[in-house]
This record gives C-alpha cells, structure tokens and sequence, in this order.
C-alpha cells in the first residue's frame, strides 16, 4: 500500500484527509513542549553545569559537600527512564500546571528529564577549557564570578551549542511518551493512530516528518557552532573591520 | 588613570631603591600524591630592585614555576613571606590578592590567550576585570596594539596568528594595567630562536623604556644572557648560585651553573679532546687549561704575550669571544706544558694579567 505513490491514492489517504488534526496541530504541540521544555531546562542546565565543573575540592568555587549532594541528584534523574520518571513526578506537575495531564502537563517531566543532562554535557565542555586561561585569569585579577562569565562560557560556547543542539533531538524522542499522560503530540498520534489503528501512511509520514526535523536541528545546531566556534579558522568568513 | 607618570620612571630608574620583590626565607611543600610531601622551594631568599631584569634558571622540576607563581599570590608559601611593591602577597586573602595583582603583568609559555576573543578583546581583559570604562580600554588597547606592533591585527582571532605574535598579545595584555612587575614563565620556550630574540628584544625595550621590572624563569642560558641584569640559579628547591650576569657568566661556582654554561659560550671542550681527558699528567702529556677573560682585558694579546714573554707555547683547542652584558667575555681552552714548573710559570704570568684559570685535566 505505502509503495503506491498516485496522486489519487495520496489525496484519498486517510492522513491526507485529516492533515490538520493528524500532522499539522501534533507538530506544534511537540514543537511547544520541546520548545519551552529546552528553554527552562537551559536556564537551568547551563548554571547547574557550570556549577558542577566549578564544585569539587579545589576548584574554583569549591564546595565539595554540595557538589557531591548536587552530583547525586543529578545522577538519580539521569537513571530513571523518562516514562517512568512522568509518571512518578506526578504530584510535582499537579503541583505546577493544576492538572498531571495534558500538553502543559507533559512540560514538567520533559524539563526535569532535561535539565540533569544538559547540566552534565554542559560539565565537561566547560572542564575542557584549558586550566591556562583559568590561571591567566586569576593572574590578572579576575574573580570567580569573571572566570566564569569571561572565560569558561565564552570558551565552552561551541561545545554548549552542540549540547542543546543534543537536548532538543533527545526531547522531541521523549516527547513521543508524553501521549500516555495526555501530553498530545506528533509521537502520540503515530502510537494512537499508526500504531494501534494500523494505519501506515500516519506513521510513515510522521516518521518522514520526524527525521526532516532531526537533521535539521542537528544541522542548525552544528553551524551555529562552527560559526562561533574561533578555535578554527574558518575559511571564506570575511572579517569585520573594525571592533564594535 | 593608565599612563605613567615621569615621576615614577625616575625612581623605576633608581637602583638604590628598596627591592620592589622580596622573597624571605619561602619554604613552599606540596601534598604529594601517594600522601607523602613534596618540598618545591627550601629557604629561598630573593630580591630584586626596580627596573631590574631577573633571570631565574633551573631544571625542570627544579622549582622555578613555583617561585614565580608565589610573586603573584597563585601559590602560597609553606612559611616565609613574599613582598612585591610593598605588599605583603603571602599573607594577603583572595580579595586583596586579585587588586595586588593588577599591578603585576604575567605572560605564559602557552599565551592562554582566550580563543573566542579577538586580539583587541584579549589585550582588554585585564581592563575590564578592572572595571575600566569603555573609552578608556578602546584608548589604552590602541595605545598598547601599537607598542607591540599588531595594529594591524586587531580583529584578528588567536588562531590566525603566529606564535610570536600571540605572545605579543600576550605582552600587550600584560602591560594593560601599567604593573609595576612583569612575571615571565618561560615566555619564549614554545618559539623558534629568530621569534625568541625579537620577542626578547621587545621585552627588553620595554624594561628600558617604561622601566619596568621584569622576572622571567627559563631553562635556557641564552635568554638570562640576552635580557637579564641579574640571575638566580635554582636546583632542588634551593637558590645556589645569585647575582650579576657578568659575574655568574664568567665566574660560576656551582655545578648546576657550569652545566647550564657549558652549552654557551664555548664553555664544553670539542668531544675528541672530552674523550682523551685525563686526571694525571703523563710522561708527555699537555695540561689542558681554560682561560676565561674578563672585561677590559678579554681583548688583550695575551697568549702572544705569554709566547714572547715567558717563552711558553699555548695551542688553542676551543673558544670563543663574545659579551654578556654589554661587556667583553671570553673562554679559550689551551693546552700548556705539563711541566709542573713551566705550567706554574705561564699561569702565574695569566693571573697576574687578572685572567681566571682552571686546568681541566691532561691529554697525551
């Protein structure tokens, strides 16, 4: 059936008929809860990882006691699997939104599923900065506070690109679970309708779909980070004239 | 609020005044790995005037990172204090420690230049971790682009750029706050040799010109001998050996020294002589005797003297002329009769013309 590729086929197909309902509104949802589920998590992910990198005994901000309890959580979070982790905050989302379920619903789980693996990407690309800038820092006067916005960020950038290049792939593939707590979505069509209702041109076209938006957000995300990315030169990249 | 004034130049330019760095009786241990303590720096005593290139030369290991890393307060002595423009750095906090250390510039044998800041942002950031006001850094940054002579590089990013370029970056960067005192980590150590002297000369310029004082550590004599007044040979966590150029160039006395000067200066003897060296003089042996010549009289014919005069026929093996310093400097290694007699009477005649002698040793 799906190899028939006629225009009649296509435009008597069941997707094509409810285009709206099926393809178009679940891509915004995915789009909104993968979306501000990013966003939050980043406002917390990237201070939480810095604090990580920054924590142990020794380093920079060292408070080694709260690293190693800030550690833990952070490794707990990581090892619940994401549907059990949706259905096990449920008090913590009620709390939140007013109602365990529904789109809004699906943004806390997504966010706190993100935040611990933001924050940990986030920790080892700022542990690759080099100790020299740090010490160079130091030896100029900066504070901690400096060494962090002045040199860790600006240095780690690249890398932090790619990781929440890496974070929003992985979100849209845990979004497709919200559909079990009524979170909607493109993922829980093609389990509602591809899947259990067997039908294959929904699945394949939000499989088609889901692919598309993958690469391009891998895309994106990697030419962002060449293009702040200074540690290469890149070639054809005309340089300003002056220093603004 | 950056430019100095004439009044400080002339007393950067005053050798009488107090030692602007001091280092007192610093005793430096680090935890070692296996639990056990690792002594870095033993009783170190150091001072430096204004205006003053200090060379500081050791072994890796030896502890010279250390040393120059407790003049800015990145280390802290075990005990002992460190005094550099007046301030006591070892016992200040991290907060005194970071307004100390505007007025003390460092460069790095890596630069640590910051890759996402462009050559005109890097050189500002001392600037801005000092709370500088955008005019003034814009102004002091083409101020300080010009004197290491990248104005041209401005926009440019680190990775466009030569490594002598990036550590003149790293000097202007260094400069930006007008420190009294310029710490040098191996600044020439990563460059090949016609890099290391420009950037040597560029150091040494700015030690004239702005009067600023300058401690730079290295493994190598070439650089103490090329922009350094004093030195201090560091072995094991100890100083062995301190004071001016000329006077450890030419009269070492310590092994670590001599080894240090054996690669300059014609100082080793050529190998097929090195091989055939003996302790005792045999029946028809000659004694090997290194002749070092010191100022005024480095350019005296004395061997043509010692010839005519004292009848005695020295065969030059090795040597070679040169200054240190500004000043005239020698060593020729002769060979001399073994003649106890003969040997006596040619290096008497040499130490009455204020030569220093030393017989290496005998070869058949």
């Amino acid at each position: 059936m799906w190899t028939d590729f006629s225009l009649e086929t296509i435009t008597n197909s069941f997707v094509f008929q409810r285009f709206d309902k099926l393809i178009v509104e679940p891509f915004f949802q995915t789009a909104l809860m993968v979306g501000i589920a990013t966003l939050i998590a980043t406002v917390i992910g990237i201070p939480l990882g810095v604090f990580l990198a920054t924590s142990k005994r020794g380093e920079l901000l060292a408070m080694p006691i709260t690293s190693r309890i800030v550690g833990a959580i952070v490794n707990a979070l990581r090892a619940i699997p994401f549907i059990i982790l949706a259905v096990y905050i449920f008090p913590i989302t009620r709390w939140v939104v007013g109602s365990a379920i529904g789109t809004a619903a699906a943004i806390v789980p997504l966010t706190i599923a993100a935040i611990p693996f933001i924050a940990r990407l986030v920790e080892t690309h700022i542990r690759e900065v080099d100790q020299g800038l740090v010490e160079a820092a130091r030896a100029f006067g900066a504070n901690p506070f400096q060494i962090i916005w002045k040199v860790l960020l600006p240095e780690s950038l690249p890398g932090i690109v790619l990781v929440l290049t890496l974070a929003i792939i992985s979100l849209i593939g845990f979004s497709a679970m919200v559909g079990a707590i009524g979170g909607g979505g493109l993922g829980d069509v093609a389990l509602r309708w591809g899947y259990a209702q067997n039908k294959i041109d929904v699945m394949n076209v939000i499989v088609v779909l889901l692919i598309v938006v993958n690469q391009l957000v891998q895309m994106f995300g990697e030419y962002i980070s060449r293009r702040i990315n200074k540690r290469v030169i890149i070639r054809n990249t005309p340089k300003p004239d002056s220093l603004s | 609020m950056y430019s100095r004034s004439t009044a400080e130049k002339t007393v950067a330019q005053d050798q009488t005044a107090a030692p602007i760095v001091q280092l007192k009786d610093v005793r430096k241990v680090f935890a070692s790995h296996d639990g056990g303590t690792h002594v870095a720096l033993d009783g170190v005593n150091l001072s430096v005037n204004k205006g003053d290139v200090l060379g500081v030369i050791g072994r890796s290991g030896a502890g010279k990172s250390t040393l120059i890393r407790l003049l800015n307060g990145l280390e802290k002595p075990t005990s002992g204090s460190v005094i550099v423009n007046g301030d006591e750095i070892s016992s200040f906090d991290e907060v005194s420690l970071r307004q100390a250390r505007r007025s003390i510039g460092m460069i790095f044998q890596h630069f640590n230049l910051l890759s996402s800041r462009t050559v005109a942002q890097n050189i500002a950031l001392p600037l801005e971790l000092a709370g500088a006001n955008r005019s003034d850094i814009t102004k002091r940054v083409d101020e300080l682009l010009d004197l290491v002579g990248l104005s041209d590089r401005k926009d440019r990013y680190p990775s466009e750029l030569s490594g002598g370029q990036k550590q003149r970056v790293g000097i202007a960067r260094a400069l930006a706050t007008n420190p009294e005192v310029l710490l040098s980590d191996e600044a020439t150590s990563a460059l090949d040799p016609e890099t290391t002297r420009s950037i040597l000369e560029l150091l040494s310029n700015i030690n004239r010109e702005l009067g600023l004082t300058i401690v730079l550590i290295t493994h190598e004599m070439a650089v103490v001998r090329s922009i350094a007044n004093q030195v201090a040979v560091i072995e094991h966590g100890h100083i062995v050996e301190q004071g001016d150029v000329f006077d450890i160039f030419t009269r070492p006395a310590h092994d670590v020294t001599r080894s240090f000067l054996g690669h300059e200066s014609g100082r080793a003897l050529p190998p097929s002589v090195a091989a055939k060296l003996k302790a005792t003089p045999g029946p028809k042996s000659e004694a090997v005797v290194r002749i070092i010549f010191r100022g005024p009289h480095a350019t005296d014919p004395v061997l043509a003297q010692l010839a005519t005069e004292a009848d005695i026929a020295a065969n030059i093996v090795s040597g070679s002329i040169d200054e240190v310093g500004g000043r005239p400097f020698g060593i020729i290694t002769v060979s001399l009769p073994s003649d106890p007699k003969l040997l006596d009477k040619a290096l008497t005649f040499l130490k009455v013309r204020h030569l220093d002698t030393e017989v290496l040793g005998y070869v058949d």
